[in-house]
């Protein structure tokens, strides 16, 4: 012990680390970039490698700007790899400030998001609504829990070989729906009942329409859109099931099982992949798709791509609707940057940035905003020049678009377009030789459960 | 020396009253051993045990998992169609695969006993190579020969005037074409397990049993097989337990289509938990696995611990 003094080397030390250690807790958030602190964004890996770059450049632009150290990384959807990642950050309440949700999953994690609806409030001011699929999507428990997004978000409509659809069944499509804002000459006469006799001289021409009937989304969403369009609603918005108190549903049934008849007899197998391989090898004349098939076709068969149109899918006895298949931005509620993360996701759904990422996606992404369908990408594209004009929403087109299994509640619709119950009780008939009524009958008891628990 | 002396060393030697004990303690046998294990013992509860439970945890949960229902997912699983679709697919896939994986393994196993030393590390190192490659991969390229409109097995057909066949659209066909995929995989685990069990055949016996004027099927049916018998139900309980698992085949080659009729407990646990948002119904079905499989287990386990008894 020293003398005199009256400090001990123990107690210099213990004050020492005293010190260091309330400077240190109290240090200020200081990092190497900026003094925003750091926002890590987990997006969708786009199928088009440059809608990446894009997402990339924008978040770096706002984070120069906002001195905040934006980290981004994109997770693929291959092996539901996203989803994977969303359940164990869920699980674990760690990961990313910033995550893209696959349709159904902001509603599945609704309380573990961040409500959004002041940054929802001041876009819909300067843009105007969101789709009701958007709200329907995202909007629980009366908050916005996500932001629809831009990139990855995709409509389904028909995608058709124009020479093939006038030589065989005589629809001219760009004649239909030009590369302009109205509407042309049998707009009124494209329903499913023409739909049904088109698909028959096109199965007798060798070039059977490419409509998928298994449990992939491609096949849910078209089924989806048909039934909508007939009203046939199997569960309704309190979570009753509807199958079989619904005449609409054995009306689509029945038109449904005809309809499977001049398919290719493997399309209960069929996944997303399927339909665009039997358009882009020539064996099919029309599918529904978003123009991604044709962006292959243009690099891998440029005679076929050269021959492809998009339009609307036909009308049914309750209205004209395309499928709809959003990706949304959402913010954790465990997130430690909030702020900054709706500044981004605010930044990123404006206009200009919407534009910038639909363009470099080849027209790819379609925004939530009505009024952003007329982005130029969507005009200019081609061989041929206006090939995508048609794919996002027109006035003109007079659709709506559709989620399979809406209006039901979310978490009770996600469990039936994941098991496809709208396809295989098509296929149970068509394929398995069942009765419309067994097939029904089976729906209604797998609707059942799935509201149970 | 001194009666001092002779009083102060033990006084000095006596550890304090605590002390002692916990040395003694520590010294023990069981506790060394136990404090050996301790690694491993912490690898099983980490990996095995606490995830175990933490599934049965989750299967006791309602959907949005904020309340438990008890058994309410298996009740609602008893009373989904699928879902016995799924249990009586399960067992036709682990129960034919597996058969169809010891017969040709034990086969091939034989075949490869009988050809000269010097040739059978090659067929052997050949035999291997579907074992050994990724199944995802190798699923994968199954896939594109049964690809449903441009099966290169369908054009093969088509050379010699066979009609097409549709290998993953039609329910049948499709479950063939996974248990093919599985047994091509598989196959080689068994073809080397009974090898091994094969070269460990005293061929004194087989000497004897010439000797005694016995035929090929007596040879084979009185000496090799007893003698295999433990290495065969072992095989056979662990090829159940991850075939019954089995999850990448599945998703690679059908989804479980059409219309459901390929699901395996894996893939209907990972629609419905995973893709669908209902973990714990998705924990529900992975369970239901555990009693079939403990099932099978205690009786094949028991015959191993039988014969062994007898042979002592």
């Amino acid at each position: 012990m020293m003398a005199g003094n009256g400090i001990s080397r123990r107690g210099t030390l213990r004050a020492g680390a005293g010190v260091m250690a309330a400077g240190v807790l109290s240090a200020p958030m200081v990092h190497a970039q900026g003094t925003g602190g750091t926002l890590r964004c987990g997006f969708w890996d786009h199928w088009v490698p440059v809608g990446n770059d894009v997402l990339r450049r924008l978040c770096a632009e706002w984070g120069q700007r906002n001195r905040v150290d934006v980290q981004v990384d994109f997770i693929t959807s291959v092996g539901n790899q996203n989803l994977l990642t969303i359940a164990a950050q869920a699980q674990s309440r760690s990961g990313h400030d910033i995550l893209s949700f696959p349709t159904w999953e902001p509603s599945a994690h609704a309380r573990m998001l961040e409500p959004m609806d002041d940054v929802v409030g001041r876009l819909v001011a300067k843009y105007g609504p969101i789709n009701p699929i958007g709200e329907y999507l995202a909007k629980r428990e009366g908050a916005w829990r996500a932001i629809p997004a831009v990139s990855g978000s995709q409509h389904k409509p028909s995608l058709g070989r124009f020479d093939l659809l006038k030589q065989h069944a005589g629809i001219d499509v760009q004649a239909m729906y030009p590369a302009a804002n109205q509407a042309g000459p049998g707009v009124d006469q494209w329903n499913w009942d023409n739909f049904l006799v088109a698909a028959e001289k096109c199965a007798q021409a060798q070039v059977p329409f490419g409509l998928p009937m298994g449990s992939f989304t491609d096949a849910v969403d078209w089924v989806g859109a048909l039934f909508r369009s007939y009203g046939a609603t199997m569960i309704d918005d309190r979570g009753n099931v509807t199958v079989r108190s619904n005449p609409a549903v054995r009306q689509v049934m029945e038109y449904a099982v005809r309809l499977c008849r001049f398919l290719p007899n493997d399309v209960y197998a069929w996944d997303d992949a399927s339909n665009n391989r039997a358009l882009i090898s020539g064996r099919s004349a029309l599918i529904f798709n978003p123009p991604s098939t044709w962006a292959v076709a243009k690099r891998d068969a440029p005679a076929v791509a050269e021959k492809c149109w998009t339009f609307p899918m036909p009308a049914g006895p309750a209205g004209r609707f395309t499928p709809y298949l959003p990706y949304f931005w959402g913010i954790w509620s465990f997130s430690r940057a909030k702020p900054a993360a709706k500044g981004l996701l605010e930044f990123l759904s404006e206009r200009e940035q919407a534009e910038a990422q639909t363009t470099t996606s080849s027209g790819y992404d379609i925004p939530p905003f009505g009024t952003m369908s007329d982005f130029k990408i969507w005009e200019t594209e081609g061989p041929p020049t206006g090939v995508v004009y048609n794919y996002p929403l027109k006035p003109h087109h007079n659709a709506l678009q559709n989620i399979s299994f809406a209006p039901a509640p979310a978490e009770i619709a996600v469990q039936a377009y994941n098991q496809a119950i709208n396809t295989k009780m098509i296929a149970r008939v068509a394929q398995g030789g069942e009765t419309i009524d067994q097939s029904m009958a089976w729906a209604e008891r797998e609707l059942r459960n799935f509201a149970r628990g | 020396m001194s009666a001092d002396t002779l009083t102060a060393v033990p006084a000095r030697a006596a550890p304090a009253p605590g002390s002692g004990s916990l040395r003694r303690f520590a010294r023990r046998r069981s506790t060394i051993a136990f404090l050996m294990t301790l690694p491993l013992l912490m690898v099983i509860v980490g990996l095995v045990a606490y995830p175990a439970a933490y599934g049965i945890y989750l299967s006791t949960l309602n959907r949005r998992m904020t309340a438990s229902i008890g058994f309410g997912n298996f009740e609602i699983l008893f009373d989904t169609d699928t879902f016995w679709d799924v249990v009586w697919q399960s067992c036709i896939f682990a129960i034919t695969a597996v058969i169809a994986k010891a017969l040709i393994g034990f086969w091939l196993a034989h075949m490869l006993h009988h050809i000269p030393v010097k040739g059978q590390r090659k067929w052997r190192g050949m035999l291997l190579v579907p074992w050994v490659i990724p199944p995802v991969l190798s699923t994968l390229g199954w896939w594109w020969m049964y690809d449903p409109s441009y099966s290169s097995i369908n054009y093969l057909l088509s050379v010699v005037g066979a009609p097409p066949v549709p290998w993953l659209g039609e329910p049948l066909w499709a479950r063939a074409a996974i248990i093919i995929v599985n047994v091509w995989v598989g196959a080689p685990f068994f073809m080397i397990m009974y090898l091994a069990a094969i070269k460990s055949v005293p061929e004194q016996l087989y000497e004897a049993a010439q000797i005694d004027g016995a035929n090929g099927w007596q040879r084979l049916r009185f000496i090799t097989l007893p003698m295999m018998a433990n290495i065969i139900s072992i095989t056979v309980l662990f090829s159940l337990i991850v075939t019954f698992a089995n999850y990448d085949i599945v998703r690679v080659l059908t989804n479980g289509g059409p219309r459901d009729l390929t699901h395996v407990f894996a893939s209907y646990a990972f629609q419905v938990g995973i893709l669908s948002g209902n973990i714990p119904r998705g924990a529900a079905v992975s369970l239901f696995m555990l009693p079939i499989l403990a099932f099978c287990a205690f009786f094949v386990l028991r015959g191993v611990t039988r014969r062994n008894k007898e042979q002592m």
